[in-house]
C-alpha cells in the first residue's frame, strides 16, 4: 500500500486540508473527507453522471479522477450552489418545472447545466439536449430538466 | 382554496436541490466497518469450501464470514405464495451450489471500503462447474430430483378449445420479451447497527416495505418485533427492485450483531447489473381465433418465465399478474393462460415497474396488429370492436390477481380511445406517415390500449397529528422511492384539515414511528394511504371544531377552518381561533387532536389508457428513433397533475429503454453480458422522445373516499407495445416484430431480408 498523502483540496472556495491514499477517488474525498455527500455515485465508470462537479469552471466526473490530482484546483459542488440560502436559479427552476423526482442524479445535472452555461449562455435546446444526454436520469424521461435548464438559462443571462 | 388537483411544487425537493438530503450511502456512524460481497464468478456449481487465509490476514480486515459461520435461514417469499415454492428460495449466503453469476458467496468486513474490496478478492470459493442451465423452455434439475419448473401459474375462462376449432381464422406466433429491470441511479445499500445496551437492531436503508422487512428480518435473526426498526433515508429511485429484502440486508444486521460494530455495505453498479433484480423475460406462444370483422374470439396463451437462480421476495408475482392483465381492455369471450415459472443459472429476477403488464401489453397489442394486418383493417378499428362496452363496466374478468378479484370499476375504453385519435389527429397523421413512406422513408405509427392496476390493499393506517404550533404531522407506514408522496398526502390532509400545506409534514418508512405499514408498491399509495389520510384528516378537523365550539361559544356547524383558522361562518372579522390555540386548548383539556384512520379494501382499481408512438427507422444503421409519443390516461381524479405527468413521462422513458435498448445478455457459458453502463444502454436525453400526456379524470374510483386511480406504472406500462406497432408499421411487416428489445441489428436484419 502506498503511503497517504497530505493535500489540500478547494472545495467552494474553502480550503480543506486532508490526508488521503493516493488512490483515493476525488468522489470518495468529497464525500468522506470533506464531508460533501450532496456528490453522488451511480456507476463509479464515469458513464452515469451523477458525480459531475465543477474544476476550474468546467463540469468532469468526479469518480474518474484522484483527489491527489486535483490540488491548486477551483472545485466547484452541489453545496456552493445557494448563496446564502438564496437558491441558484437552476435549482429554482428544477423545483419549479418538476426536474426532479427521487433527486438522486440532480446534483450532477446542476452542476453539468451550470458548467454548459456557464461556458455558453446561449444555448439552443437541441444543444442544451446533447449537453444532457452527457448524464443519465431514470425518473423523469428528461423532459422537465431540459425544461427547467432552458428556463434558468433565461433567467441567467446577462 | 383547494390543494388536491392543483400542480403544487414538491414539498421534498428542496434538500434534493442543495445537497442536504441524506441517502444511505451518506450516513456515517461512530467505528463503523465496511462490507463487501464475494461472489461467485460461475453460473453453476457445487461449492466445496473456501481458502480465506489470505484475506483475512490482509490490511484491515475484521472478519470473513461464510455460511457456516452465519446461521441463516433463507429469504421469505413475500408475495402471490403459490404452493411448493420454499424449496427454490435464496439462501443469504450460498451453502453448497451457486446458482448464478453474482450468488453471495462470502462477506469480508473491514475498516474501509477499499480494504474490503482489496480483501474480498484474495478470498478463494473452490467450485466445481456445473452444466448451466439457460433456457427456461427447456428445464432440468435445480437440485436432485426436483425439477427447474417452479410452478404453472394457471388463469382463464370460457371454452378455449371449441372457440378455437370453430374461427374462421386463426394465427399462431411466438413472441418474446426480453431480460431488463429498473436500475435506479441510487444503487442499494445498507447499514446495520446493533445497540447492545438495549438489545435493539437498527437497519438504515430500508425503502418500499419498512415494516415487512422489520418482520422478515427479526424472524431470521431470532429477535422480537420491538427490537428492531427499520429506517427509510432518501431513496434513489426504487421501480420494484430496491426495498425487497436481499441477502446484504440481512448480512448488515448480522454482522454488525456478531462484530458489534455498525457495518455498511454500498452496492456498486457492477454488482447491482448482477445482484438486484432483474425482471421481464418472457417466451409466449399464442393462439388467437377471430372472424371476418376482426373480433377476437380466442386467445390461448402459453408462457415460459425466466425468473433465474431462485425465487426471492415476489414469488409467483410477475407471472400471476401476466396471466391476469394480458386481456387488458379488451372482450376477449374466451381465454387461457398458462405461465411456467422456470429457473435458470441467471441473476433472480422479480417485479420491475408494470410487472407482467409491460410484456402482456407487448403480447396482446401484437395481437391486435398481427389480426388488423391480416385482415387489412385499420388498427385503431380493429382495436375499437374488440374494446369491452362501457355499458359491461363495472367488468368481472372471472379469476384473480394478487388475491383479489380482478374487475375494472369504471371507465369508458372507447371514449379515452376517441379522446387520443383527435389529440394525434389521427387521420392526418396516418396519411401524412404515408406519403413519407412513399418517398422511401421508414416511418410508421403504433396505436395501443392498456388497462393498468392499482391500489393493492388490504389496507393501510396513518395518524394525523396537531401540534401547539398549529403544524399537522401525518405518519405513515407508506414509502417513498422519490414519487412525490410527501407532496400528494400533504395536499390531501391539507384539504382535509383546512390548513396550509407549508404547515404538514409527512413521516413515512419509520418502523420506529408507527407499528403496521404495507410500504410503497403497487401503485398504492395515493389510493391506499390517501384514502386513509382523508379520512383521519376529516377525523382531526372534527375534533378541532368541536373544541373550537366550546371555546367560541358557537355550534360546531356553523365553524369553517380555512389556512389553519377557525372562525363562525358568515362572520367576518368576528372571533377566530388558530388551529394551534385549538391544539393547545385541547391538550390541557386531555384530549389531543390527532386521529387514527385505516382504509381498507378488497379489490384494486383499474386506471386505464392508450399510447401512441411514431418511429423514424434509419435504413442505412437499423436504427430507431421515437419522434412523438403521446400518453392518453384515466386517473379518475387527480392529486397533483405535473407529478402524474412526471410519472407518465419517466414511465415512458423506461418504457423506450426496455423497447430498443435495455438487455442483460448471456453468453453460452453463462457469463454475464451486461455489466456496465456501457454494455446496458439506458436511455439519456437524446433518446428520449418529448412525451404529450392527455391526462383524463373522466371516471373517478368508486372505491375510494377521494375517487384516485394511481399513476406509477401507467407510462411504463404499453410502451414496448406501442413502439412495436410503430415499428411494423414503418417496415410495413407487423408480422416481423416479434421480439423486445427492437435493436438495429433485428430491424437491420428483416431490411435485409
Amino acid at each position: 500500500m502506498i503511503p497517504p498523502r497530505d493535500i489540500t483540496l478547494l472545495v467552494n472556495g474553502r480550503e480543506y486540508s486532508v490526508q488521503v491514499e493516493p488512490r483515493k477517488t476525488l468522489a470518495d474525498t468529497i464525500r468522506e473527507d470533506c464531508g460533501l455527500t450532496g456528490t453522488h455515485l451511480g456507476c463509479e465508470h464515469g458513464v452515469c453522471g451523477a458525480c459531475t462537479i465543477l474544476i476550474d469552471g468546467s463540469p468532469v466526473r468526479s469518480c474518474l479522477l484522484f483527489a491527489v490530482q486535483c490540488q491548486g484546483t477551483a472545485i466547484e459542488t452541489v453545496e456552493g450552489l445557494a448563496t446564502d440560502g438564496v437558491l441558484h436559479p437552476l435549482q429554482e427552476a428544477f423545483w419549479e418545472h418538476h426536474g426532479l423526482q427521487c433527486g438522486f442524479c440532480t446534483p450532477g445535472f446542476l452542476m453539468l447545466a451550470k458548467g454548459a452555461l456557464d461556458e455558453d449562455p446561449s444555448l439552443t435546446r437541441d444543444e442544451l439536449r446533447e449537453v444532457l444526454s452527457s448524464n443519465l436520469c431514470r425518473c423523469t424521461g428528461y423532459q422537465n430538466i431540459l425544461i427547467a435548464v432552458e428556463a434558468a438559462a433565461a433567467r441567467m443571462r446577462p | 382554496m383547494s390543494y388536491v388537483g392543483q400542480s403544487v411544487r414538491r414539498l421534498e425537493d428542496p434538500p434534493l436541490l442543495t445537497g442536504d438530503a441524506m441517502f444511505v450511502a451518506d450516513l456515517a456512524f461512530p467505528d463503523m466497518a465496511a462490507m463487501r460481497v464475494v461472489r461467485s464468478p460461475v453460473p453453476h456449481g457445487r461449492l466445496i469450501g473456501f481458502d480465506t487465509a489470505e484475506a483475512e490476514n490482509a490490511p484491515g480486515v475484521i472478519a470473513v464470514l461464510t455460511a457456516s459461520d452465519l446461521d441463516l435461514p433463507p429469504i421469505e417469499i413475500r408475495m402471490t405464495k403459490v404452493g411448493g415454492l420454499d424449496p427454490y428460495r435464496q439462501p443469504v449466503l450460498a451453502k453448497d451450489r451457486v446458482r448464478y453469476v453474482g450468488e453471495p458467496v462470502a462477506v469480508v468486513i473491514a475498516e474501509d471500503p477499499y480494504l474490503a474490496e482489496d480483501a474480498a478478492e484474495l478470498v478463494w470459493p473452490e467450485i466445481e462447474d456445473l452444466e448451466p442451465q439457460l433456457d427456461p423452455m427447456v428445464p432440468g434439475e435445480f437440485e436432485d430430483g426436483l425439477s427447474s419448473e417452479v410452478a404453472l401459474v394457471e388463469k382463464g375462462y370460457g371454452d378455449v378449445d371449441d372457440g378455437l376449432a370453430a374461427s374462421p381464422h386463426v394465427l399462431e406466433v411466438e413472441l418474446r420479451v426480453g431480460r431488463h429491470t429498473g436500475v435506479p441511479m441510487e444503487t442499494r445499500g445498507a447499514i446495520g447497527v446493533w445497540d447492545p445496551v438495549e438489545g435493539v437492531l437498527h437497519m438504515f436503508g430500508a425503502a418500499k416495505v419498512p415494516h415487512y422487512n422489520r418482520f422478515a428480518i427479526a424472524t431470521m435473526l431470532g429477535l422480537e418485533q420491538d427490537k428492531v426498526h427499520l429506517f427509510e433515508n432518501h431513496v434513489g429511485g426504487g421501480f420494484g427492485v430496491r426495498g425487497e429484502l436481499y441477502p446484504e440486508d440481512v448480512l448488515v444486521c448480522a454482522s454488525a450483531m456478531r462484530l458489534g460494530r455498525p457495518v455498511r455495505w454500498i452496492e456498486d453498479r457492477r454488482e447491482h447489473f448482477i445482484a438486484t433484480n432483474h425482471s421481464r423475460d418472457q417466451v409466449h406462444r399464442v393462439k388467437v381465433g377471430f372472424d371476418h370483422t376482426g373480433f377476437i374470439h380466442v386467445v390461448d396463451d402459453e408462457f415460459w418465465q425466466d425468473q433465474g437462480g431462485y425465487v426471492r421476495t415476489h414469488g409467483a408475482t410477475v407471472a400471476d399478474l401476466t396471466g391476469a392483465m394480458l386481456p387488458g381492455p379488451y372482450l376477449f369471450p374466451a381465454y387461457r393462460s398458462r405461465g411456467h415459472i422456470v429457473l435458470t443459472n441467471k441473476t433472480p429476477a422479480g417485479t420491475y415497474r408494470s410487472p407482467g403488464r409491460y410484456e402482456g401489453s407487448f403480447i396482446r397489442e401484437r395481437i391486435l396488429d398481427l389480426v388488423a394486418a391480416e385482415m387489412a383493417m385499420d388498427p385503431v378499428e380493429t382495436r375499437r370492436i374488440n374494446l369491452i362496452p362501457p355499458d359491461n363496466i363495472p367488468f368481472d374478468r372471472q379469476y384473480s390477481a394478487l388475491a383479489t378479484e380482478v374487475t375494472y370499476d369504471s371507465g369508458d375504453y372507447g371514449r379515452l380511445l376517441d379522446r387520443v385519435v383527435e389529440r394525434l389527429g389521427y387521420a392526418e397523421l396516418r396519411a401524412d406517415l404515408q406519403s413519407r413512406r412513399a418517398n422511401g422513408e421508414l416511418v410508421g405509427l403504433g396505436v395501443v390500449c392498456f388497462v393498468e392496476k392499482s391500489g393493492l390493499g388490504p389496507f393501510d393506517e396513518v395518524r394525523v397529528e396537531v401540534g401547539g404550533e398549529g403544524s399537522v404531522e401525518v405518519i405513515t407506514g407508506a414509502a417513498s422511492v422519490g414519487q412525490g408522496v410527501e407532496t400528494a398526502i400533504a395536499q390531501i390532509c391539507a384539504d382535509g384539515i383546512g390548513v396550509d400545506i407549508d404547515s404538514i409534514r409527512v413521516t413515512h418508512g419509520q418502523t420506529d414511528r408507527i407499528d403496521r405499514g404495507m410500504g410503497a408498491f403497487a401503485t398504492r399509495v395515493t389510493v391506499m394511504t390517501g384514502s386513509a389520510t382523508s379520512i383521519a384528516a376529516a377525523q382531526v378537523r372534527e375534533q378541532a371544531l368541536q373544541q373550537a365550539a366550546s371555546l367560541l361559544e358557537a355550534n360546531p356547524a356553523d365553524l369553517r377552518i380555512e389556512r389553519g383558522r377557525i372562525s363562525v361562518e358568515g362572520s367576518p372579522g368576528g372571533p377566530s381561533l388558530t388551529l394551534g390555540e385549538v391544539a393547545a386548548a385541547a391538550a390541557a383539556a386531555g384530549a389531543n387532536l390527532t386521529a387514527t384512520a385505516e382504509f381498507n379494501t378488497d379489490h384494486m382499481t383499474y386506471p386505464y389508457g392508450v399510447q401512441a408512438a411514431v418511429v423514424e427507422i434509419d435504413p442505412v444503421t437499423g436504427g430507431c428513433r421515437v419522434t412523438e409519443y403521446l400518453v392518453g390516461y384515466d386517473v379518475g381524479r387527480s392529486v397533483n397533475p405535473m407529478l402524474i405527468e412526471g410519472q407518465l413521462v419517466g414511465g415512458v422513458a423506461q418504457g423506450v429503454g426496455g423497447a430498443l435498448f435495455e438487455a442483460f445478455r448471456y453468453d453460452e457459458s453463462g457469463q454475464p453480458l451486461a455489466t456496465s453502463f456501457m454494455d446496458y444502454l439506458v436511455p439519456t436525453a437524446s433518446e428520449t422522445p418529448q412525451v404529450d400526456v392527455l391526462l383524463s379524470e373522466d371516471f373517478p374510483s368508486p372505491l375510494n373516499p377521494i375517487g384516485v386511480k394511481g399513476a406509477g406504472e401507467g407510462g411504463i406500462n404499453a410502451v414496448g407495445a406501442a413502439i412495436a406497432a410503430a415499428v411494423g408499421d414503418a417496415l410495413g411487416r407487423q408480422d416481423a416484430i416479434t421480439e423486445l428489445p427492437i435493436t438495429p441489428g433485428s430491424i437491420w436484419a428483416i431490411l435485409s431480408g
